[in-house]
């Protein structure tokens, strides 16, 4: 039964895709969100179960790839972790779903779309379904295909299609390492499958690969490389470039997509591999040092951004990283809990905004946005909510499961953990005044649209407004439900054995502890307020000065702007001369060298040698006759030579 | 061995009656001819999955043997059978050659009984290199196929179809030369033609040595490996559409076919030491070419391109000699087989369209040919190797072998998966994606019937191989332990050479054994 929550969504998408003609526009939708309605319903379920305590064995479909020792199943792996991230993806999916009905009502190509949701929804559920490696694989490419689908869309435009082509790329690199992280997994352990290479693991912590001529911890080679796909997947630093421009898609696909779920699946990774990871203490401080890093340096960029969506796009990049750094620092609890509540609220913000983009006819600039609040109530209500909770204010959504990371952080200890501490309680304040410049800007001060799409803007419809209720109520209240379970004192009757923390790493249970002084405990809170009452100075009291304040920075602003000249860079180091390698290669390579003097040379050569030799039948018997004479003569000397000096 | 027809033979063989019948044909009835051709065709595939449903994948064994003596004085046989190595491949072939006629069912319009006739030459030579059991009727087969391929390229080409023809037809010819001089030595030597009794005769590490560059240069050429490989793209692109399938569905697999079933077996040592000049050349295809297929303006080209580094995946899957490397690169260049193909055929409706393979003049097809961009994407996919695609399963199978290997190896060729995204998806959206420019475009008709009926099985098998590969898989299993196997017993008998201290050791440890060797007193018959 619990395989239905993966079939119902595929057959939407196959029914939706193959018959769109037949079942038209509105057959489609009713067919996918009815698909991933109901997948919702079984993932209620399967949670329900799990919380009764069952325990569920995996539930094996049927043998994919068999070849010798190797073996990899289509498979379910029915666990909490597992649990928790359908009810997410298929939640989220049935807003965005619905919520496409209205937003896309305009769209000739309907059908395709709701076709590519579900088909993203299915790829997604086998991601986190997956009981061996190589489904997960499948679901990690999966999805990066739905998401190449849905970026590209709308593929007249060509800025679209440029977006499409750097996520799947990008995320290729990713894949790279992540398939390179498998071959390690299965040459180490002979296995693939989840449950024997967690249970082999630990006696292989203390084997050695060379590499290099050094003697690298396997496990360390393993987890990096496992790490890097959960890098390309979760944009973080390095490998974030994709994130930003795949807002070209519509955007309910960047709330499910780009916000709530496929994103997350790096984190997801991280849980799900935590008893690898565990193993590995360097693997472990690289994911948080990334994780920080990304936070950081994501954070900065959202501060300067005009366009609304790739705000929320660099937004979720930060937030992203927050969960790498908990899951670096052991604290997956609060890095799952964390991925629970954002999805709900930052798909709330991201179809918030598409409220307003529906609102303004697609118009997505901020400085083109300004006293909305009037106009759009319903929507500016909802994008208060879904701030509130992203800047990390109690009792909203993102409070709790953001302090815990904090506190976690602290209680690693070393130099990492007060480290980690400070660029989040940094990220918290710059988080808040980056939400609320977005929220202020676009809905305070003077109207700055024209007043054309001022008079046409209005409400949206309510099929649009009610999957932001959904997500609303998530906003507010997931964070009191969920934090006893997730992160409190039932943690380990929650997740049972879907997570394994050693107790010399356990930070959530140190941060219980009290290992966290009182003053840095509220320390975030008191800086996410000081963020937003300096967004509402800037922006609503002062709107002048972060024009003054952009022009007196300069140099760091344009930094800022220019979102750290990552894109620049790559152009300069990879595609550039990339591009330029293979032209060379052909020209200079394949034509200036292999075909040069290989097959043209030797059939140029034999063209000129029998044009020479041509020559030499010249008809004249005395022609003849001295060669002849010649070539007795130099027999006779070679006969002679011989004889004489050898 | 579920019948006593010689269903082998009915195979190589009707295809040759269809000739004959549209030898005999009035000028002037090419609809008839193509019907012939069509239906024959469909009949020998359909005849040849009776070799899969009666095929017993338990053994390694030869099955459907047909050994009957052929030139008695030279020792020479006529020995048909197929194992679980060349099954897929017979079945490829059959499979390819209907769709091919198909293909060329409007779109040739100069002699179609003559390309007709060509199309069933090469099935029944196709068919007949995968069951050659004797290793002169295999060459036979193996350079005859040559011929149709020549002037299918030479006759029905583009504009530049004479260049390109000769220089596919001189870089095979020279790589074979070497072959026929190592099948002469090898039957003086040995006494024997017999595939299998070649293998198990033990050449000396020496003689190893020079059979397997023989080997080796006729086969490089075929796959082809880097730097032999600049006849393909010459040939695919001035090859009509059917003749890029057949290039390159199954005419490249031959290369790959013959190290399995001539190469390693006959000279596993030299194998051994050969494999790290072709990882290198492999790994080198695998990162050249696709970068320059990156560089392509011809649609054409960058697949043919293409081609050549996915082979460079199998070239590495087969030297990794062990079990998922070696059953990876079978099932690669069955599905680069169908996928290739399948490509080829995709720019070939086009072509027939437009009567262009420049990737400029094209764009936005996605707006007016909505099934054929389908169509097209699924076939992209295949080609990047995405899970559960028939692409995914050989990739992923080979690199897992080369990183038992060598780290750096699965590293180096895993590149490959990142540059084929790139080069592949930047095909699709210059073809598909983007806004309708060039105005001719626009009365551009989406897929036929035809079309779409050459494309469904297609489409079906991509899915079916990559979803479920264990039926494909299955059948393969006794013959690559059987292979591996046997190169391991080679690499560790004592007569194996290859490195002084051990041979010495081996020497030492069983001083008697050496007089084993000869196995069989060589006849000599060929002097």
């Amino acid at each position: 039964m619990f395989a239905l929550i993966l079939a119902l969504p595929l057959l939407g998408a196959l029914i939706a895709g193959l018959f769109g003609r037949w079942i038209g526009a509105r057959g489609a939708e009713i067919v996918t969100s009815a698909g991933v309605i109901g997948a919702f319903a079984i993932g209620v379920k399967l949670f329900m179960t799990l919380m009764a305590g069952d325990e569920l064995q995996p539930i094996i479909l049927f043998q994919w790839i068999l070849s010798d020792n190797f073996t990899a199943a289509w498979s379910l792996r029915l666990d909490m972790l597992t649990a928790v991230m359908v009810l997410v993806v298929t939640g989220v999916s049935s807003c965005v779903h619905i919520y496409s009905i209205g937003y896309m009502s305009h769209d000739p190509h309907r059908q395709r779309f709701m076709a590519y949701l579900s088909l993203f929804t299915f790829a997604m559920l086998m991601l986190v379904t997956a009981n061996d490696f190589i489904q997960l694989f499948f679901g990690w490419e999966g999805v990066g295909l739905a998401s190449y689908l849905l970026i590209g869309f709308w593929h007249q435009k060509d800025s679209a299609n440029a977006a499409a082509i750097k996520a799947f790329v990008v995320n290729r690199v990713g894949d790279f390492g992540f398939a390179l992280g498998i071959f390690g997994v299965f040459w180490l352990f002979g296995s693939v499958n989840f449950d024997v290479v967690f249970a082999a693991a630990p006696a292989k912590v203390a084997e050695v690969y060379r590499i290099f001529g050094i003697d690298w911890p396997v496990m360390t080679v393993i987890c990096l490389l496992l790490f890097v796909g959960a890098m390309g997947k979760s944009a973080q630093i390095g490998l974030h470039t994709w994130l930003p421009d795949a807002m070209e898609g519509p955007t309910p696909v960047s709330a499910l997509i780009h916000a709530a779920t496929m994103v997350t699946a790096g984190v997801f990774m991280l849980a799900r591999l935590s008893p690898l990871f565990e193993l590995s203490e360097a693997a472990s401080l690289f994911v948080a040092l990334i994780g920080g890093a990304t936070a950081l340096f994501a954070a900065t960029v959202a501060l300067t951004q005009f366009d609304i969506k790739r705000v929320i796009a660099y937004s979720t990049c930060s937030q992203l990283g927050y969960m790498v750094f908990a899951a670096g620092v052991s604290a997956y609890d609060a890095s799952m809990f964390h991925l629970v509540t954002h999805a709900a609220f930052k798909a709330l913000l991201f179809l918030g905004a598409g409220s307003v983009i529906h609102a303004l006819a697609n118009e997505q600039d901020m400085r083109k946005m300004g006293g909305l609040w009037r106009v759009i109530p319903v929507t500016y209500v909802l994008m208060w909510i879904g701030s509130l909770a992203l800047a990390g204010v109690p009792p909203f959504a993102g409070y709790a499961s953001k302090h815990m990371i904090l506190n976690a952080a602290f209680a690693a200890g070393g130099w990492i953990g007060p480290l980690l501490y400070c660029i989040g309680v940094l990220v918290a304040g710059l988080t808040a005044f980056y939400s609320f410049r977005l929220v202020f800007m676009v809905f305070h001060g003077k109207p700055r649209a024209d007043h054309h799409s001022m008079d046409h803007a209005h409400e949206s419809p309510l099929v649009m407004l009610v999957p932001l209720f959904v997500l609303a109520v998530g906003a507010v209240l997931l964070g009191v439900v969920g934090e006893a379970y997730f992160i409190g004192e039932e943690r380990g009757e929650f997740w049972k054995h879907a997570i394994t923390v050693l107790t010399l790493h356990d930070t959530i249970a140190r941060a219980h502890e009290g290992f966290v002084p009182p003053v840095l405990v509220i320390l975030p809170t008191i800086v996410g307020f000081v963020g937003i009452v300096l967004a509402f100075v800037f922006y609503v009291l002062r709107p002048q000065w972060p024009a003054q304040l952009a022009r007196m920075s300069g140099g760091v602003y344009r930094f800022l702007l220019n979102k750290w000249y990552f894109d620049e860079l790559y152009d300069r180091i990879f595609v550039r001369p990339v591009f330029w390698l293979g032209r060379f290669l052909w020209q200079r390579g394949d034509m200036g060298t292999i075909d040069r003097f290989g097959p043209d040379g030797i059939s140029l050569a034999s063209q000129q040698i029998s044009k020479r030799a041509g020559i030499l039948q010249s008809g004249y018997i005395y022609h003849y006759a001295f060669a002849m004479l010649l070539g007795l003569v130099i027999i006779v000397s070679w006969y002679v030579f011989i004889r004489v000096f050898i | 061995m579920m019948t006593s027809l010689p269903l082998i033979s009915i195979l190589t063989f009707l295809p040759l009656v269809g000739v004959l019948l549209l030898l005999l044909l009035k000028p002037g009835s090419d609809h008839t001819a193509k019907w012939i051709a069509l239906v024959v065709s469909t009949i020998v595939f359909l005849l040849s999955l009776l070799l899969w449903s009666g095929f017993d994948s338990s053994s390694s064994a030869m099955q459907f043997v047909e050994n009957y003596a052929w030139i008695p004085s030279l020792n020479i046989r006529y020995h048909m059978g197929i194992d679980g190595l060349s099954l897929f491949f017979v079945l490829l072939s059959a499979f390819l050659t209907p769709i091919c006629i198909l293909a060329a069912w409007d779109s040739i319009t100069h002699r179609p009984r003559d390309y007709m006739i060509a199309f069933l030459a090469l099935d029944s030579l196709m068919i007949g290199s995968f069951c050659a059991l004797d290793i002169l009727t295999f060459y036979v087969f193996f350079e005859a196929v040559l011929i149709p391929m020549f002037l299918i390229i030479g006759i029905w080409g583009g504009e530049r179809r004479v260049y390109a023809a000769f220089k596919f037809f001189l870089y095979t010819l020279t790589g074979s030369v070497l072959l026929l001089l190592a099948i002469l030595w090898m039957s003086i030597t040995a006494g024997t033609t017999d595939i299998p009794a070649l293998a198990e005769f033990g050449f000396t590490a020496q003689a190893q040595f020079w059979l397997f560059l023989a080997f080796f240069i006729a086969f490089a050429v075929k796959v082809p490996m880097w730097p032999v490989h600049t006849w393909l793209p010459d040939a695919h692109v001035e090859a009509p559409t059917a003749g890029s399938v057949i290039l390159a569905g199954v005419l490249l697999k031959l290369g790959g076919y013959g190290f399995l079933r001539l190469a390693i077996p006959i000279a596993p040592l030299a194998a051994h030491d050969f494999a790290p000049l072709i990882f290198t050349l492999s790994v080198v295809a695998v990162i050249y070419t696709s970068l320059v297929a990156l560089a392509q303006t011809d649609m054409k080209k960058l697949i043919a391109y293409s081609s050549v580094a996915h082979m460079g995946f199998v070239t590495i899957g087969i030297f990794t000699l062990n079990f998922q490397g070696v059953e990876g690169s079978i099932f690669q260049m069955l599905s680069h087989g169908i996928v290739s193909g399948a490509l080829f055929l995709c720019v070939g409706v086009v072509y027939d369209r437009l009567h262009s393979r420049e990737i400029a003049r094209y764009g936005g097809l996605a707006s007016i040919m909505p099934h054929y961009a389908i169509v097209f994407m699924i076939f992209t996919m295949a080609s990047i190797g995405l899970p559960a695609t028939s692409g995914f399963v050989g990739e992923f199978l080979v690199l897992l072998g080369s990183y038992q290997v060598n780290f750096w190896l699965a590293f180096s060729t895993a590149t490959g998966l990142i540059l084929g995204a790139a080069y592949m998806l930047y095909l699709y959206r210059r073809v598909i994606f983007g806004k309708l420019v060039n105005s001719d475009l626009k009365g551009l008709a989406d897929l036929g019937w035809r079309e779409i009926a050459i494309f469904v099985p297609l489409i079906g098998l991509v899915f079916w191989m990559g979803i479920y590969p264990t039926s494909f898989t299955e059948p393969m299993v006794p013959t690559v332990k059987k292979i591996i196997a046997d190169y391991d017993a080679a690499l560790a008998s004592p007569v194996a050479g290859s490195d002084p201290a051990a041979a010495a050791a081996a020497a030492a440890a069983a001083a008697e054994g050496d007089e084993a060797e000869p196995k069989k007193p060589a006849a000599l018959i060929l002097r």
